[in-house]
């Protein structure tokens, strides 16, 4: 249908993208527009900044900063606890995921149905008794505090998304090459490991994401900067000063924070969505 | 790494078992197993070989996969149970000492009590509400970039996964910010709209409160929902509709007759998990209000008991109710809809 649009139907086709575009953007534009008002211009009303600041900028960055080493801090803890969360869950979920795809043993759909429970369990139905506990064992305001309970965001999912990549590899490839004189090992790294590792590296994508995106473990089970991440961290930001709100240095944090979305999203699109509907409705 | 280190020591053994097992159909049971020592049919001889190798793949199914399973119970199944047993304690941080068996006296304080009502009546609303607005909104943009050609397609995927994949805490700042009194530029935009003017706040009243928490959660999640339904868009047969454009059936015709039947299972799935998320709403809430004017929600509401108020006991017997509606929304998408989970989700 691709090169034999009329004109009129390249209007609608422009209309609609625009539309779209719009609509998926313009918050975010909103907010990277609020980061770049100046303390006196926040309040200004308009979409655009009056005149350009990076204030806000300087405030969460540089040293100095009114929220530098809250924002920094926020941000060293959510890069590494969601990394280690993700890693723990994709390693886990790969092991899993092959034997579901690859083995016949019983038990096989009760593990798909328990991480189908999982991952629509309530947060917020955990996160009392893992508050009281974590404070009891010390594990309140730490890393593997956030670590373990991220566990049961990301490992389901990745569980899904696997087990639906890996049920789609062709595995006769392996044993062709053994018989053209590969070793097993060599048949497992040439052959299966470069139909294999885009499934993993998205199912990682994703994973990544959603440990990424959490704020009732975040909120609940930290207090300080020793492990709050930056959804919770931006929850608590407070102004330079007492009276003032701390709008332009959330945003300008929100912005920092959604750059790296943006990125991975530009560059994968294509995987991510493949991912998410792989673990969603093909059969 | 170390995620291909796991299986890469084990599809050898396997290599060779499924080797095995094609040996075995076909000319016959050459090469027993030296194992089978006694004396038998070579029939028998196959099956006890074949019996030894399905005990071999369950332990080792169960050693690849029984991890997962074992850390997924343990970060849930462990906390929800023990969330159970604390409900059924008055049970205050601020005074542990006066800890005491209260039995299903929680429970009950709570169903009583006007807050549970209200905050769950807000989560429905807020449920019901954006599951709609996001299926009609999710199929017209899973329609559009079904249609799109390819170059415009990438663009559009790129552009809907931008709110997939922002945070919900950024997302709500953003809305927040835009309507906000002070800050926003909403007021001064859309001042023709009769009720909307310089005066307006929109976080005063929970009409207008719950218009943006709604807005930023259909925007932030129709981007799910829609490629989900574009999955299931794939699979309707292009020929059906084709027989049915032939037949001179309009493009609404074809879409309610033609569409959406064959791709129910996909539209159910997409509308339960959304709805199942909605229900769990918490984080744009807690940013743009926090539960005032009457926008509390039961996440909040549990939030707020257990780690706001430290009251375990009580926030507990509010997790364990959460829980069991969540539970009663699938047992009623499954058995009264026929939401066949295990089957839409790729488990054959």
């Amino acid at each position: 249908m691709g090169s034999v649009l009329s004109t009129r139907a390249k209007v609608w086709w422009a209309v609609i993208t625009v539309v779209v575009l719009v609509g998926a953007l313009f918050p975010v534009l909103s907010i990277f527009m609020t980061s770049f008002k100046s303390s006196s211009d926040i309040n200004s009303g308009t979409f655009l900044p009056p005149r350009w600041s990076v204030e806000n900028y300087e405030q969460i960055l540089t040293s100095g900063g009114s929220a530098q080493e809250l924002f920094l801090s926020a941000l060293r803890n959510s890069i590494g606890i969601s990394l280690i969360a993700t890693v723990i869950a994709v390693v886990l979920a790969t092991l899993c995921a092959y034997a579901i795809a690859r083995l016949n043993f019983p038990g096989k759909r009760l593990i798909l149905t328990t991480a189908l429970g999982v991952s629509i369990f309530p947060v917020v139905s955990i996160v009392t008794p893992l508050f009281n506990l974590w404070r009891n064992i010390g594990l309140y305001d730490t890393w593997p505090g956030l670590i373990i309970p991220y566990l049961s965001l990301t490992l389901p999912i990745s569980i899904w998304t696997l087990a639906a990549f890996f049920r789609q590899i062709p595995w006769e490839l392996e044993q062709a090459a053994q018989v053209d004189g590969a070793t097993p090992w060599q048949a497992f790294r040439k052959a299966i490991v470069p139909l294999a590792a885009p499934g993993v590296f998205t199912t990682a994508l994703i994973a990544f994401f959603i440990a990424w995106n959490d704020f009732v473990y975040g909120i609940s089970l930290t207090s300080t900067s020793a492990a709050r991440p930056v959804p919770a961290a931006l929850a608590f930001f407070t102004g330079a000063s007492y009276f003032e709100e701390p709008t332009g240095a959330i945003s300008a944090a929100a912005v920092v924070v959604t750059i790296p979305v943006v990125v991975l999203v530009v560059l994968f699109q294509r995987q991510i969505v493949s991912g998410l509907t792989q673990g969603a409705v093909k059969g | 790494m170390n995620a291909e280190a796991g299986p890469a020591a084990e599809p050898a053994p396997r290599g060779r078992h499924a080797a095995g097992s094609s040996t075995e159909d076909g000319p016959g049971p050459t090469e027993a197993p030296p194992r089978a020592d006694r004396r038998r049919t070579p029939d028998a001889e196959a099956r006890a070989a074949r019996s030894d190798r399905t005990r071999a793949e369950a332990r080792l199914g169960w050693y690849l996969a029984g991890p997962a399973f074992v850390v997924m119970l343990a970060v849930t199944l462990y906390p929800i149970l023990q969330a159970v047993y604390d409900s059924l304690f008055n049970y205050k941080l601020t005074a542990p000492d006066e800890r005491a068996f209260v039995g299903l006296n929680n429970y009950l304080v709570i169903l009583t009590d006007p807050v549970w009502w209200q905050a769950l009546w807000v989560t429905l609303l807020i449920t019901v509400v954006t599951v709609v607005i996001e299926l009609v909104l999710g199929f017209a943009l899973a329609l559009v970039m079904h249609r799109a050609i390819k170059r415009l397609r990438g663009l559009l995927r790129t552009a809907i996964l931008v709110p997939y994949g922002i945070i919900t805490v950024v997302s709500a700042f953003a809305w927040f910010y835009a309507f906000d009194i002070t800050s926003g530029y909403v007021n001064h935009w859309f001042d023709w709209v009769p009720g909307v003017g310089p005066d307006l706040n929109w976080f005063a009243q929970q009409g207008t409160s719950l218009f943006v928490i709604i807005a930023s959660e259909v925007w932030k999640t129709t981007p799910f929902i829609s490629l989900l339904l574009l999955a299931g868009l794939a699979q309707v047969p292009g020929d059906l509709e084709e027989a049915a454009k032939v037949d001179g059936a309009t493009a609404w015709q074809r879409f309610v007759r033609v569409i959406v039947p064959n791709m129910k299972a996909a539209i159910m799935v997409a509308v339960l998990f959304r709805a199942l998320d909605a229900f769990r709403i918490f984080d744009n809430v807690f940013i743009m209000t926090n539960g005032a004017n009457g926008t509390e929600v039961l996440s909040l509401l549990a939030y707020r008991t257990s780690i706001g108020q430290l009251q375990i006991g009580m926030g507990s017997a509010i997790s364990v109710l959460l829980f069991l509606c969540v539970v009663l929304i699938c047992f009623v998408a499954i058995k009264l809809f026929k939401v066949d989970l295990a089957g839409a989700r790729g488990d054959k």
